[in-house]
């Protein structure tokens, strides 16, 4: 649904803003390998902008940190909305290793809405223009929760044993 | 002059021809050994907790149910994929799949989880894997089966602290939250 709309809404080339706050540069280097030539986003029209006035598109990087966050937020309300969120890297998805330091907000999402998440410790250049692919909605989302049992629990089996020692009271006797 | 600099310049760039590729249209191969989000085999897996352990970002949880019933839940959204699940998994139940694709907006896709059924000793009502080598061993296992009517009078009443609620809590299994 939302790639619906972002497809309605953005349909000019996107101006993408590249936030970093507090990653370890790996994954900046990922985005800057994706406006590289090899990879060469601009052919959607994605184009790096140095200021959130004139971005779309917030990249952010990082699990927010204590003295970003502010700076995050504000950078945030400076985009001119319509307004996309990607948070890209596992530090900005659910915060990483450090998700429950004390100076670690834990994740993009706790300091703004994030509307896509690109995990990956970095992520691969091709996730990042997947990412982007995804809310352009020119391909389709590839993951699911997965929930699985390797036996169904046998709830009943606790009343049937219930029942089968009252039904055979004799054995307790039988004992002693 | 300035002519001939430019059909250089249109040689040197013919030579190597088109170089971007074009990715989300066409798939691009991960390289060998790459390690992307990791897949718990269900089958194999016989509930050791050595992943939880292991886990550098406590992506995976382990909870007991009861006696017999463990709950895992893999919280992809902080994971590294540094693989070491996959090293330490005794029964190599784990593997690093190539699948990098996995830009999502909601965190729960992320996630997995597992129920699995631990049997336990006649003796110590400690958990332990299904024999499969020792076929005395198999012998006795065969009287475990719980849908095995005859035999239930022998299985031990290991699961008398099976609470439904919490059967009933645990079936959202939650994430940890920070406050």
């Amino acid at each position: 649904m939302l790639s619906n709309i972002s497809k309605k809404v953005f349909t000019k080339s996107l101006w993408v803003y590249h936030c970093n706050s507090g990653a370890c540069n790996g994954c900046d280097i990922e985005i800057l390998n994706v406006l590289t030539p090899y990879y060469d986003v601009e052919r959607f029209g994605i184009k790096l902008v140095a200021s959130p006035r004139h971005a779309d598109v917030m990249l952010i990087s990082g699990g927010v940190t204590r003295p970003t966050l502010p700076i995050v937020k504000k950078a945030y309300d400076a985009m001119p909305n319509p307004k996309l969120v990607f948070g890209i890297g596992s530090c900005a998805t659910g915060g990483g290793c450090w998700f429950d330091c004390y100076n670690v907000t834990g994740g993009a999402e706790k300091a703004v809405p994030v509307n896509y998440f690109v995990p990956g410790c970095p992520p691969r250049p091709e996730a990042i223009i997947y990412a982007v692919a995804l809310a352009l909605g020119l391909v389709d989302k590839n993951v699911a929760p997965v929930d699985v049992k390797q036996m169904e629990l046998p709830i009943d089996m606790y009343e049937r044993n219930k029942a089968w020692e009252e039904r055979n009271a004799i054995y307790e006797l039988l004992k002693d | 002059m300035w002519l001939i600099s430019k059909i250089k310049q249109v040689l040197l760039v013919a030579k190597p021809g088109v170089v971007t590729l074009s990715y989300p249209f066409a798939p691009h191969p991960v390289p060998k050994d790459y390690r992307g989000q990791p897949y718990w085999d269900h089958h194999k897996c016989i509930g050791c907790g050595g992943c939880a352990a292991h886990c550098p970002a406590r992506t995976i949880m382990i909870r007991d149910v009861c006696q017999e019933l463990r709950v895992m839940m893999y919280d992809g959204s902080r994971c590294t994929y540094c693989g070491r699940c996959a090293d330490v998994c005794p029964e190599d139940a784990i593997t690093m799949t190539p699948l990098y694709e996995m830009a999502t907006g909601d965190k729960n896709d992320l996630s997995e989880t597992m129920e699995l059924f631990m049997a336990t000793c006649h003796r110590c009502g400690r958990c332990y894997d299904h024999e499969t080598g020792n076929s005395i061993d198999k012998m006795r296992n065969i009287g475990y089966r719980y849908d095995s009517i005859e035999m239930r009078a022998v299985i031990p009443k290991t699961t008398e602290q099976l609470d439904l609620n919490v059967l009933k809590e645990t079936e959202n299994f939650k994430r940890p939250e920070k406050k």
